[in-house]
């Protein structure tokens, strides 16, 4: 096998060495009864040019090739090459979590400046090293206003996420936390009348999405009044982290759960992502997940640590803030390089040009189907809706080799014939078009057989 | 004595600030393309929301960047590098054509909601890992949803909960054993479950004797390591299962150490019911400085309903889909599919191996620990006789006599070139040496690796002040932890 660097004789010795005549001793603690005879049925060994040739035929069949208009919490942004050729050193690709601080300096520093940017993004004062992804993120977040307030129920934005929604839920159940969604008005924002009266002395928190789920961008002030008026804490969930360049970051939140994929992380058909939460001051010792802070050696040199690892399962066991230990790293790497590349100034223009796209489709898309929401500011993503089914009109946009916007009968029946759709800077100005007559032309056959049909009422 | 490092030799090695202090006004490593659609006033859309600072985020040149992260990168230790053998984490060979098919296009940029029909590329590497780690555990089903190993634990332990819920009772409380990692206690606690610690034996195995009066009607499932932590297989599995099945519970087993069992024995052949495996450990994906990972969980027939949703399936036209009715279900632990990314890798590294690579690897990686093992008996304590599987855990009880610990032992052992052994746990060994050394070591590195801890062991008597003050050889020298915790510093901030 070609990963392993013994020869037979290498083998003979140190079984020698040990004392053994055969492999098989060594296996002697398992009961006989259970032991394999048999080779694993699966298939035989294959060359590494069969490998490549069996993903690349995989690939083929994933979608290669087409333009899509999906964002949804999943957003496909340029992706600058030296992310891979950094993150593609051995040095950061194959270490473990930095235990071993003087060994791993290396880790520890980046992580160290990924929660400085982080925290000037969110406008926080202090992230975490990451967690699993945006959703678990959301949810862990959740429990941490939780543990904070010491009350157990939550108040859920229903222009949240639907998966966030439903992650939280699972998180929720067992930890006898009631969970009670707030509606959204024809803004597309979260209700804040309802908001307002779902809120009871034992409320913990509030969640809401921002850019929400519809793109839309909450009213982050009116809700955290609301909130913190009740004596809860606000957790805002950013699902696309480009619209920090552009849009004010909620910074009346008491924790931000973010998901960093937008930063350099290719889509990936759904991961591995990058969550990451970002909290004050004063909350740090209930945050769940990695922390690493800057402390100094015996000689008074500058250096990086794991910190405040008494919150964590190794230390705390059942009395832990989370069960989190293997997280993100090398994906907080990607977005660490990411936003190094784009910077202060990159930033804010990548942010403007997903803007102008929007704003520019969203206006072609108006034209002919009707744009829902219009009244709150976006970003990204906007919803159309349709006089027919846009599953029928992402079947047309196939054969253009296009993927239209996500339909969103399934989790808001109410909005009709209603898709979600994103642009970035990488979506074109011909995309749009096209995606924008494929609509038009939806909408006139829609209209002429409408009016066939009365024509044939009237005969 | 001076002692001879053969592993290493010190080079020079360049200083990097912080990223923040290279950063100056008007230096940039970006370009966008001219906007091919009208600019935007972004004040007029957005109004109030719009953003007009981003702070100190830094400006900074590409060749700045690439020196930056390769400077930072030349200051960590890596498989890449040499032996790294952390016990438990198993830190094994990662490789490289893995990483070339993740970043192949239609599987780099899958968007997770694309139709299914233009998703059969990813759906089927979904559906063949998932049958290939099924008959590698032995299993009836599995999801690869969870993110890592201590997310499958809180799967698993879901699914335990709705299988109990399901008969009439979700019960109170999960037997852990005093040797189990951290996770398995936090994760009970996540999903409300009472822990229960369950003593080992003088073999370091489960006491079946305590097992059996602590097991009753409450207990929901014994959350069981095998090998456990301390790389010793539980010999008496059957009867273990019997136990806890005899009262109606479940043994679930955190499947961190499944690289000692690949290719020569099942879980599912020996009784358990519930379990995770480690995509990050036994199946090659990177850890990345500390991941991503990923953490499938695998089940006996009995917990399927309880599968989060989506549950991928076969139509009747023969093409993929995902199922989302499924009413039973624990519900969703994560948004979308899980870390695909790392399916892709270890179905990689399962396709490189194949039946005899698979199970030449656990061989070699037992093999590798007992060379150990009989290399450093005598050098240092060894608190179980008891054989070893994939890893070997010694203890610092012969050079606390010196007043030197297995932390410094492992920070000499920096100098000697080697990454250290884990040294946090298992708790029923006080100071212990947590010895992994995994398939991907040749007789020679493991050679150098012995003579190193005998070294040390010789220094201890000699020279303990050497030992005690170490690493000598690094960057930095011992962190001052205690102040990093008193007074936290987590992010840099400007002095203005
Ligand atoms: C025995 C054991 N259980 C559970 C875990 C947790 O796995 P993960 O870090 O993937 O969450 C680990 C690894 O850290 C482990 O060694």
């Amino acid at each position: 096998m070609r990963y392993l660097p013994k020869s037979p004789a290498d083998r003979e010795a140190m079984l020698k060495a040990i004392g053994l005549r055969s492999v098989d001793e060594l296996f002697a603690p398992i009961p006989a009864e259970y032991r394999l005879k048999r080779d694993l049925n699966i298939p035989r060994q294959m060359a590494e040019s069969e490998i490549v040739d069996f993903f690349r035929q995989r690939s083929r069949e994933n979608g290669e090739g087409y333009t899509s208009f999906l964002g949804a919490g999943a957003y496909f942004h340029y992706r600058p090459v030296i992310i891979d050729s950094l993150i593609s050193r051995g040095e950061f690709l194959t270490a473990y979590t930095p235990y071993q601080a003087e060994i791993s300096q290396g880790t520890l520093q980046s992580i160290f400046e990924f929660q400085t940017m982080i925290g000037e993004l969110t406008g926080m004062e202090v992230a975490n090293a990451s967690m699993y992804d945006g959703s678990t993120a959301a949810a862990e977040a959740v429990m941490m206003a939780v543990r904070l307030t010491g009350r157990r129920s939550v108040v859920v934005a229903r222009s949240l996420h639907p998966e966030y929604r439903e992650v939280l839920a699972t998180y929720a159940t067992h930890q006898g936390m009631p969970l009670s969604v707030a509606d959204f008005t024809d803004d597309g924002r979260v209700n804040l009348e309802e908001l307002e009266k779902s809120m009871t002395a034992e409320t913990a928190c509030v969640i809401v999405q921002s850019p929400n789920f519809f793109g839309t961008i909450e009213d982050v002030t009116a809700v955290a009044e609301i909130a913190h008026k009740h004596g809860a804490m606000l957790v805002v969930s950013i699902a696309e982290a480009v619209s920090l360049g552009i849009v004010e970051p909620p910074r009346q939140a008491d924790i931000i759960a973010m998901e960093a994929q937008s930063f350099g992380v290719p889509l990936g058909f759904g991961g591995p992502y990058c969550g990451v939460i970002a909290t004050r001051e004063k909350y740090v010792r209930q945050m769940p997940g990695r922390l690493v802070g800057q402390t100094v050696d015996k000689q008074g040199r500058r250096g990086f640590v794991l910190t405040l690892a008494t919150r964590e399962q190794h230390i705390r066991r059942e009395r832990a803030t989370s069960n989190i230990c293997t997280n993100q790293a090398l994906i907080a790497l990607m977005v660490n390089i990411f936003m190094n590349v784009y910077g202060k100034v990159g930033l804010k223009e990548l942010a403007r040009q997903n803007l102008a796209k929007a704003a520019y489709a969203a206006a072609q898309f108006g034209k002919h189907g009707k744009v829902l929401f219009g009244s709150a500011p976006r970003f990204n993503e906007f919803v159309v809706q349709t006089s027919e089914d846009p599953r029928a009109i992402n079947e047309r946009l196939l054969g253009h080799k296009m993927v239209g916007g996500l339909p969103l009968k399934r989790c808001f029946p109410e909005l009709g014939n209603a898709a979600l759709w994103c642009c970035t800077e990488l979506t074109t100005r011909t995309a749009i078009d096209t995606a924008a007559g494929v609509v038009a032309e939806s909408e006139r056959s829609v209209r002429s057989s409408r009016a066939e049909d009365v024509a044939e009422v009237a005969q | 004595m001076k002692p001879t490092i053969r592993k290493a030799t010190t080079q020079v090695n360049q200083n990097e600030g912080l990223i923040f202090e290279k950063s100056s006004a008007g230096k940039a490593a970006w370009k966008l393309p001219p906007l091919d659609v009208p600019e935007v006033d972004a004040a007029k859309l957005l109004g109030e929301a719009e953003r007009k600072d981003l702070g100190n985020m830094p400006e900074v040149s590409e060749i700045e960047i690439i020196r930056h992260f390769t400077r930072l990168s030349t200051w960590n230790y890596a498989i890449d590098l040499g032996m790294y053998p952390l016990g438990s984490c198993t830190m094994k060979y990662n490789p490289r054509v893995n990483e070339a098919v993740a970043r192949v296009e239609g599987i780099a940029n899958g968007h997770p909601y694309q139709p299914e029909k233009i998703s059969q590329g990813a759906l089927y590497i979904i559906k063949t890992l998932s049958e290939q780690l099924i008959e590698i555990t032995g299993m009836d089903a599995i999801t690869l949803q969870p993110a890592a190993g201590a997310h499958g634990e809180m799967t698993g332990l879901l699914m335990v909960r709705a299988y109990h819920q399901s008969k009439g009772n979700a019960r109170k409380k999960i037997l852990i054993p005093d040797s189990a990692h951290g996770t398995n206690p936090a994760t009970a606690a996540m999903v409300n479950y009472a822990v229960e610690n369950l003593k080992s034996d003088s073999r370091g195995m489960v006491d079946i004797a305590a097992l059996a009066s602590q097991m009753n009607e409450d207990v929901a499932a014994l959350m069981l390591t095998n090998p456990n932590t301390l790389g010793v297989f539980e010999q008496d599995i059957h009867k273990i299962a019997d136990i806890l099945h005899a009262k109606g519970g479940l043994l679930y087993m955190d499947g961190a150490n499944m690289n000692a069992l690949v290719g020569k024995v099942r879980p599912g052949d020996f009784g358990v019911d519930v379990m995770h495996l480690n995509l990050h450990k036994t199946f090659s994906t990177p850890h990345g400085g500390g991941g991503p990972g990923s953490g499938p969980v695998a089940i006996k027939k009995g917990l399927e309903p309880f599968l989060p949703t989506p549950v991928l399936t076969t139509k009747s036209d023969g093409t993929l889909a995902f199922d989302y009715n499924r009413p039973q279900s624990v519900g969703r632990v994560r948004a979308f599919y899980g870390n695909f990314g790392m399916f892709v890798r270890a179905l990689a590294y399962i396709q490189a191996n194949g039946p005899n690579g698979l199970r030449q690897t656990t061989e070699d990686a037992v093999l590798n620990a007992n060379y150990i093992r009989k290399g450093l008996i005598g050098s240092y304590d060894l608190p179980y006789a008891t054989p070893s599987m994939h890893e070997v855990v010694f203890s610092d009880k012969l050079q606390l006599k010196k007043g030197v610990r297995t932390m410094d032992i492992a920070k000499r052992l920096i100098d000697y070139g080697f990454h250290p052994y884990t040294t946090a746990f298992p708790l029923i060994v006080p100071g212990a040496l947590m010895i992994e050394p995994t398939e991907s070591e040749s007789k020679e590195e493991m050679d150098l690796f012995i003579d190193a801890m005998k070294s040390i062991a010789e220094e201890v008597e000699e020279d303990p002040q050497t030992v005690l003050t170490a690493p000598h050889s690094t960057r930095v020298s011992r962190l001052d932890e205690t102040a990093a915790a008193r007074k936290p510093v987590l992010r840099w901030k400007p002095t203005s």
